[in-house]
């Protein structure tokens, strides 16, 4: 039988050592939203787990340097509620709000979305796009990394043994930005993502894009940065000649699979499709 | 919205008062199958084969049995054996055998999730554990499960002794064919020879479960002198009490049954999973035993219904008249024989008035979950294939489907191609009500579309029980057999109050247990309202002539001098006498001096079941680029009969409607190609949530079945036929594609657009 | 292995129970606790027949471990009603037959709480998102919806 023993350590250091010493048997808890379904399944067999929500680095909303800093277990609920990280970055707090239901939304943070490692994680698209980083912490001290850096295949990701994403940040926005996150689900709610498209951009008065990220989600082992899908973006007006060369970047960066949620045929034609919706979208914020 | 075809001037029929389970139910006091706690209770598990074919070589239950805190473990060596004996059961038939070699497998298992051995303990923690440590020898065989691949000759055979039935000559060798079923009225062949136009097309459905948010529980107390109690979520505690002592080898009175309240059936819970082996391992372990189903349990192990090949062919002149009308279906039924291959063929063209009829159905097994009865089990299937076609046909010739349904309907004195002539049936109405509502005639925007599509389910009768007691006070104690999936009870408690004309809430409705009423057969076929409420009826006329013979007592006059009107009793006229009229309560207080307790208990065996239809429109919106199907309006119109309870009516044709679109739309069992269930769990086996759906509005037509007093039809099954037809049709109006496999999802309709299809 | 003591708040009752670390909240309602209100649908979080709030959150309990609840507060159904007056929405509910089989009423009663806690006017479609977590398979949803939006129309009349 599984002698599993839960832990809630009150400060950052502790939890270092906690994970250090538990040598790999050990998983970090924060909304638990995959952690207890993955636990009663028996996909996983920890020895301990560590509930991070009582850190305080973990917890919070900050504002720095005209950005914003998010603490990694902060629920989606209340990043949601945050009017600071809505108006800046409506795309990911979006993405963030589509993960479940509103029950999961009281619960599912950024540092789970990302560090579960789903290729289809609502988040993690939109965070790309953003051009977020993250705050790392480990045995060996502190770094940090992009979030697009993170996951390296289904349930991977590039963290080290022992160490734990503590915050996520979101730089200052010049004017005339805007972003979206859109995710092709067959209901309206309450599915995993079969396809997602994250699109960050800024305009200049001209209405022309100076610069843009593009991330798809759920079609590739990891998530996807579109180079080409910015560049068909940046310079043009989200014209039709700009929209058909980002749908074409997109299904051509796809290597997506068939299973019981989507076929490689369909992922590849919707991440077109939505790639372009969801540039649309971030252009009328950026006018907006 | 509400169609009389007569004015009745009803007290309580017709009206919609609270439930009297509702104040349990909204504050969370109900008890339902995993809601009883008994001292000593330990938790039940089982073991599910992983395999979808295999056969057991051995198992070694040796390690599980010595974990501390386990109490008992049983196989199939613990079950009785059986003969192979078929029984009525529902609108289904069944065996004991293959229910049993269900219940827990034997020799063999056939399908991912069955169930091959199962532990009682102390804690869920130990239980779990103990599974882990019962050593399983399978040897893998080859498994099917597409019904046409079953059909192939080369096919994995699960039943070495089946040989198919409904042929002639039996075949000499086992096939996966159980039986072939077969309906014919006229000349099909004839017919199609005065046809102008001819349409054929095949259609592919697969397996859908009822998808009740309750999953199976029982808790089973097993007594040393071979009595026990078993408490269970069912839709038929009288079936669970007979196959549980068939299985256990118990005479039925040692098994008292009690229907907790149940968390959705939808025909699910007409059979026993978990109620056999809590009742085994309690007896066993000596001690209570509660077993609940897991969500994946639930899934893998517990009767979804049928997956299927349909081939529909039908003949029209360019009047719109049907003059043929062909099809075959191949029905899966899972591992153990019994899919609703019959009740799918009988209604397949029911609705409809056609000389020239020829339907054709097999039953055929296949390695997954074994099917059981999912609201007018069947007939969705085929009438969605048949709807899909008249919907093309009456495109083709430039009619409205309504018109073109109106042209055929069915009527009062029609030969149905099944076998009895119709008597009174409200079709027509249905298809009138959809014509003249204003959704039909609502304006559409780009790449939207409407659909029409009708259904028929015939609705049974069948027995029942129930018993009416008078309290002290002049309350009525009423007790039917009949488990409440629908609100049942309160339309009990407006059947007897309208009946004896007395308040609604003086009369407590409650659902008895299997020893505390006489047999009432479960809860199914939409047969309550119709069949128990009869008995209520029945029960009710006769306390009320009761109460007149204890007025004429208490007056001294013959009983033919008093009437029971209005609740009282009074003198029926000047000559009787001048007395004063006598209530309930006044004849309560007296009631033991006039004679004793007021009570009466009838059981009867309710004939004259009245068939229902149903009429639904349906808007659809395709985004074209996804592929994804938005469903804008929906309007069911459905022949109710008297609505009893007129709000639990409505909730009847939303739920099963919404079932519908589920079927439609997104609801599908995903298997690997080892046969493994990949979608177990409500995140992948998509139900409809509440933003993926429109209002749906409803209109009651009410053609009174006169083999009734008040005229009630059954409810619940029919809504459920008409969606898929119905949005399958949107979508061919909204962008031209005939869609003919289900479920419609976002990536098969996006593949038909750009197949031009 | 050694239970976990947790002291906690439930329905505004200061409250002790012992769990296995893998207990989950909905777990210990259910049978430490004697609270089987909350329902068990899925265990995954998928359907919301086991909703409560977790100081004053909407959440999942099944998805919230037993040991989690060490110093925060708990509602469920159990202590929705006042006293022995039903809340307006369980009143609604049973006046609109916004309920079949009952399953998931506990789990519906709980999330619409919650909506019209923070917003006193939502439009139909916001109830339906903000429900869509929420599983009915008797219903089609419809008469909870009207349910929920008449209630919220009631208790804007009442408090105004």
């Amino acid at each position: 039988m599984n002698a599993l023993t839960y832990e809630s350590p009150g400060s950052l250091d502790e939890a270092v050592k906690m994970l250090a010493v538990a040598n790999g048997d050990a998983k970090l808890l924060a909304g638990g939203t995959d952690l207890l379904v993955q636990l009663r399944m028996g996909m996983i067999q920890p020895k301990l787990i560590i509930d991070i929500k009582k850190i305080p680095e973990l917890s919070g909303i900050k504002e720095e340097n005209g950005g914003y800093r998010v603490g990694a277990s902060v629920s989606g609920a209340v990043v949601g509620e945050h009017a600071g990280m809505v108006g800046a970055w409506p795309g990911v707090v979006e993405a963030l709000e589509l993960i479940g239901s509103t029950q999961i939304q009281g619960r599912a943070t950024m540092g789970g979305n990302l560090c579960n490692g789903s290729p289809a994680a609502d988040a993690v698209p939109a965070m790309i796009a953003a051009d977020a980083l993250c705050t790392i912490v480990g045995p060996n001290g502190r770094r940090e990394a992009k979030v697009e850096d993170i996951i390296t295949g289904p349930g991977k990701t590039s963290l080290a043994n022992g160490e734990i994403v503590i915050d996520f940040f979101f730089p200052a926005r010049p004017a005339n930005s805007g972003d979206a996150y859109l995710r092709f689900i067959p209901r309206t709610e309450m599915d995993i993502a079969v396809v997602g498209a994250g699109v960050s951009l800024t305009l200049d008065d001209a209405g022309v894009c100076t610069a843009a990220r593009v991330a798809l989600g759920a079609v590739a082992p990891t998530q996807l940065v579109l180079e080409d899908g910015a560049a068909a973006l940046i310079g043009s007006k989200l014209d039709g000649a700009a929209m058909e060369k980002l749908d074409a970047a997109a299904r051509a960066a796809c290597r997506p699979i068939t299973d019981k949620r989507g076929t490689i045929e369909y992922r590849i034609k919707v991440a077109g499709v939505l790639a372009r919706r969801a540039a649309k979208i971030a252009q009328q914020r950026a006018e907006g | 919205m509400t169609m009389t075809s007569e004015t009745k001037d009803y007290k309580w029929v017709g009206t919609s008062p609270v439930r009297p389970d509702g104040n349990d139910k909204v504050t969370g006091r109900a008890m339902f199958g995993a809601d009883l706690m008994l001292p000593g209770m330990l938790v039940g598990k089982v073991l599910r084969s992983p395999h979808a074919h295999a056969t057991i070589k051995s198992i070694d239950t040796s390690k599980a049995e010595a974990l501390p805190g386990v109490k008992a473990v049983i196989t199939s060596d613990d079950v009785e054996d059986m003969e192979s004996a078929w029984v009525a059961a529902g609108e289904l038939q069944l065996n004991y055998r293959d229910l049993s070699y269900n219940v827990m497998a034997n020799g063999k298992v056939l399908y991912d999730g069955h169930a091959v051995a199962a532990v009682a303990a102390t804690s869920s923690a130990i239980a779990n554990a103990a599974l882990d440590l019962i050593d399983v020898d399978y040897e893998v065989l080859p498994h099917v499960i597409d019904v046409e691949e079953a059909l192939e000759p080369d096919a994995p055979i699960l039943h070495d002794d089946m040989f198919t039935e409904g042929v002639t000559p039996t075949p000499d060798k086992p096939s996966n064919v159980f039986k072939e079923f077969d309906i014919a009225l006229g000349d099909v062949e004839a017919g199609f020879a005065k046809a102008d136009l001819i349409i054929e097309r095949k259609f592919k459905s697969a397996p859908v479960h009822q998808g009740y948010l309750e999953p199976h529980a029982a808790v089973a107390s097993f007594g040393e002198d071979g009595q026990a109690e078993l408490w269970c979520c069912t839709q038929g505690h009288f079936s669970v009490r007979a196959y549980c002592a068939k299985l256990l080898g118990m005479d039925i009175a040692d098994l008292r049954v009690t229907a907790s309240e149940i968390g959705g059936g939808f025909g699910g819970k007409t059979t026993v999973y978990l109620e056999p082996v809590a009742l085994m391992l309690s007896r066993k372990a000596g001690k209570p035993v509660r077993a609940v189903m897991t969500r994946e349990d639930v899934f893998r192990a517990s009767g979804p219904t049928s997956g299927a090949t349909s081939w529909v062919k039908v003949g029209v002149t360019n009047d719109g008249k049907i003059v043929a009308g062909e099809a075959i279906f191949k029905y899966q039924a899972g591992a153990f024989a019994g899919s609703p291959i019959g009740p799918g063929c009988m209604c397949a063209y029911a609705p409809y008035d056609i000389e020239n009829v020829k339907v054709k159905g097999y039953d055929v097994v296949t390695n997954r979950p074994k099917v059981a009865a999912y609201r007018a089990p069947g007939a969705p299937i085929s009438e969605h294939a048949v709807e899909s076609v008249l919907d093309e046909i009456s495109k083709k010739l430039g009619m409205d489907p309504i018109e073109l349904r109106e042209k055929n309907a069915a009527r009062e004195g029609t030969q149905a191609a099944y076998g009895p002539k119709f008597g009174p049936i409200g079709f027509a109405d249905t298809l009138a009500a959809a014509k003249a509502h204003p959704h039909y005639s609502a304006p559409l925007g780009p790449n939207q579309g409407r659909g029409v599509a009708s259904g028929f389910w015939f609705n049974i009768g069948g027995s029942s029980s129930a018993t009416v007691n008078v309290n002290e006070d002049g309350t009525l104690a009423l007790a039917t057999g009949s488990p409440d999936i629908g609100g049942s009870r309160a339309s009990m408690a407006i059947m007897a109050a309208e009946t004896l004309g007395i308040d609604a809430t003086d009369v407590r409705p409650i659902v008895a247990d299997t020893a505390s009423i006489a047999y009432t057969f479960l809860t199914g076929g939409s047969r309550v309202t119709f069949a128990t409420g009869m008995a209520v009826i029945e029960a009710s006329k006769k306390i009320a002539l009761e109460l007149r013979e204890r007025a004429a007592k208490t007056w001294d006059i013959s009983v033919d001098a008093v009437v029971w009107e209005d609740g009282k009793a009074t003198p029926a006229g000047a000559n009787a006498g001048e007395f004063e009229p006598l209530s309930l309560a006044d004849l309560a207080a007296k009631m033991n001096q006039t004679g004793g307790p007021i009570s009466t208990a009838v059981s009867l065996n309710a004939e004259g079941a009245g068939p229902g239809f149903g009429t639904h429109i349906c808007d659809v919106e395709v985004d074209r680029e996804t592929g994804a199907v938005k469903i804008l309006r929906y309007t069911a119109v459905q022949d109710c009969g008297q609505a009893i309870h007129k709000a639990y009516v409505e909730g009847q044709i939303q739920g099963g409607a919404v079932q519908g679109i589920g079927w439609a739309l997104n609801e599908e069992y995903i298997y690997n190609d080892e046969g493994r269930l990949e979608n177990a769990g409500f995140l992948d086996y998509r139900i409809p949530v509440a933003s993926d759906l429109p209002m749906i509005d409803t209109v009651i037509v009410e053609v009174a079945n006169p083999n009734h007093p008040y005229g009630v039809r059954g409810v619940g099954e029919v809504p459920i036929i008409p969606p898929m037809g119905t949005v399958a049709n949107a979508i061919d109006s909204a962008i031209g594609i005939r869609m003919t496999e289900l479920p419609m999802s976002p990536p098969k309709v996006l593949a038909a657009l750009d197949n031009g299809s | 292995m050694a239970k976990m003591h947790v002291s906690t708040t439930v329905n505004g009752e200061p409250t002790e129970f012992l769990c296995e670390p893998q207990q989950t909240i909905l777990d210990v309602l259910r049978d430490e606790l004697r609270l089987t209100g909350s329902k068990e649908g899925c265990s995954t979080g998928d359907c919301g027949a086991c909703s409560v709030t977790m100081d004053g959150r909407l959440v999942c309990s099944c998805l919230v471990l037993g040991a989690e609840a060490e110093g925060h507060e708990i509602e469920t159904i159990e202590g929705m009603a006042d006293g022995d007056t039903l809340h307006p929405l369980q009143q609604k509910f049973l006046e609109r037959a916004a309920l079949q089989c009952g399953i998931c009423t506990p789990g519906f009663l709980i999330a619409a709480k919650s909506l019209l806690e923070r917003n006193p006017n939502p439009s139909e479609t916001e109830v339906r998102y903000w429900l869509a977590g929420n599983l009915c398979r008797c219903t089609g949803y419809d008469k909870i919806i009207r349910a929920v939006l008449e209630c919220a129309a009631d208790m804007r009349g009442a408090s105004a």
